[in-house]
């Protein structure tokens, strides 16, 4: 009998919390969504619908502009992470864990310092672009900042890791005999590249770009720093009517419909290709 | 004449001297990575008069000596390390024991744990955040220092769970039966054989929730009430002006961060 008890007991605590503290928020939320009235008066649970409609009048400009940067800012992250997975994985010898490390390791400088800190790097009379503009190699009005590249590239930049780590687990468990078998067939390197190394590694980029797809789509510190009035990310909104117009009803309906579109595409991914493969690379 | 050309064709071809693409293009990458790094690093150095730390003035030390100068700044660094400390051991002690009984038993209800834990992984901030704050305001319950535990332990303990179980699923069960044979109870077992062999992954996932707490901004900013962390005073400042003193302390989290990051390298790099 004890032993039967065991593992419920051990998973006990860990369960409750998650649930009390992630699941039950959630239903929170949804209430919150269907409520009328505001700060002053109170809200009352009237099963609003209309909230979702009034979110998505105000607000569907800034959810495909987030869907649309994050997607963005995912396809970036695969372009630049992928050959330096595939390079430190394949070429980098007894160098691997340095250049591992060296990638990972401007990750310990804290989300928010790092975004604030390319926006000084990058400000328009700043240390980079002043510079080239004194010595005439910009045009004066030239600028970074307040830009949509900006904002995207700010997103690829911090979420990186997330996705070069799954790739390269993949690439370095690898068995690399089949290359060999493929170049013995007379495959060229770009056929051995296109139909062994690629088809094998595409479960690790599958899963570096829902890791890296979910939080840029839903960032907005990026956008903040980097962005302006013209980049305005949906999290942003969230955080707006959460914390400065106490909307609540408005900001749980689009905060909803935020994790609705994303939870499609978790619950997607965790049918098609099971939850190991993200689980396992976040384990390391 | 044929002689001749075959002994041409017979010497090897002088090796080309390929150019490593990949290897710059790594190295391109690792400097992009680093390029705020550096400029963050060299304005803690930066002497400049009053807050707008934007423009080199020439270099001094003198920042590192009047760190704590800014008593709310000191406050919130202090909140943020007492968070990501709580963190570690409440987030360590329970996600330790839910990657115990996912890697080592079988129950009712693993597969939806597995799946919670992976929404919990891979849901959106600005969502966790927001779901928190619903939650206390439905509630009634106050935001602040207690409140960002809260959901710091909640966003790091499915890290340290799975963290926790990849260690288990690869223990050797031989070794507890040894000790169960030879006379071991089941607490006695678990303290000196199980806990032991378990412990680098268990240390390791508390680091993770350290790290992960340490940096939080998103979630930490909708349930922070009146409290103050370093990223949340960091992110206010940026209007009036980020002192050199922040530059500072993020240099020495960063020290701190490599030193720890290299030691394991090297400890890992003895083991084998």
């Amino acid at each position: 009998m004890r032993r039967k008890l065991t593992p419920y007991l051990l998973a006990l605590p860990g369960w409750a919390w998650l649930a009390l503290f992630f699941i039950v928020p959630i239903a929170g939320m949804v209430s919150l969504s269907l409520t009328s009235g505001n700060i002053i008066t109170g809200f009352h649970q009237t099963f609003n619908i209309g909230n979702y409609t009034e979110a998505l009048n105000l607000y569907s400009e800034q959810l495909f502009r987030s869907l649309f940067y994050g997607l963005s800012a995912t396809l970036i992250a695969i372009a630049i992470g992928y050959p330096a997975a595939y390079w430190i994985a394949f070429k980098a010898g007894k160098h691997k864990s340095t250049y591992l490390l060296l990638l990972l390791l401007p990750f310990f400088v804290s989300f928010v310092l790092r975004t604030i800190s390319w926006k000084f790097t990058l400000s328009d009379q700043g240390i980079v672009l002043g510079t080239l503009k004194n010595i005439g190699l910009l045009p004066t009005d030239f600028a970074v900042l307040n830009t949509a590249p900006a904002v995207v590239l700010g997103l690829a930049y911090n979420f990186l890791p997330f996705m070069v780590l799954p790739i390269y687990a993949v690439l370095e468990r690898m068995d690399h005999r089949v290359v060999e078998a493929a170049h013995d067939l007379y495959a060229s390197r770009l056929q051995a590249f296109l139909r062994v190394v690629l088809p094998i590694s595409l479960p690790g980029v599958f899963a570096g770009g829902l890791m890296t797809f979910i939080p840029t789509t839903a960032d907005y510190v990026n956008a903040t720093v980097l962005g302006g009035p013209e980049t305005t990310m949906i999290g942003s909104i969230i955080q707006t009517q959460y914390l400065v117009n106490n909307d609540y009803p408005i900001a749980a309906a689009i905060t909803f419909v935020l994790m609705a579109v994303l939870l499609i595409g978790i619950f997607s991914y965790a049918r098609a290709l099971g939850t190991e493969r993200v689980m396992e690379v976040q384990a390391k | 004449m044929t002689a001749t050309l075959d002994a041409t064709a017979a010497t090897p071809a002088p090796p080309r001297r390929r150019v490593d693409w990949g290897k710059w293009f790594t190295r391109a990458v690792i400097g992009w990575l680093f390029t705020p790094i550096v400029f963050m690093i060299a304005f803690s150095f930066n002497d400049i008069q009053g807050r707008q730390n934007v423009v080199w003035e020439g270099f001094t030390l003198k920042w590192y000596g009047r760190v704590f100068d800014y008593a709310d700044l000191t406050q919130a660094l202090l909140y943020t390390l007492a968070i990501a400390v709580l963190t570690m051991l409440i987030a360590g002690t329970i996600g330790s024991l839910l990657g115990l009984a996912l890697g080592r038993h079988r129950f009712r209800g693993q597969g939806t744990t597995n799946l919670v834990m992976f929404a919990a992984i891979c849901a959106p901030e600005v969502v966790m955040g927001a779901a928190l704050l619903s939650l206390f305001l439905v509630l009634g319950i106050s935001t602040g220092f207690a409140a960002i535990l809260i959901a710091h332990v909640m966003f790091t303990v499915s890290f340290v769970a799975i963290t926790v179980r990849a260690r288990v699923i690869t223990l050797d069960a031989n070794l507890e039966e040894a000790a169960r044979d030879l006379g071991a109870g089941a607490w006695t077992t678990f303290r000196l054989v199980t806990l032991p062999m378990l412990m680098p992954a268990i240390m390791a996932g508390g680091l993770l929730a350290f790290a992960l707490s340490i940096d939080d901004y998103i979630i930490t900013s909708f349930v922070a009430g009146q409290v103050t962390t370093f990223p949340l005073w960091v992110w206010g400042a940026t209007r009036i002006g980020i002192p050199p003193q922040v530059n500072v302390m993020g240099t020495l989290i960063f020290a701190v961060g490599v030193t720890l990051a290299i030691v394991n390298v090297i400890v890992a790099k003895r083991r084998r």
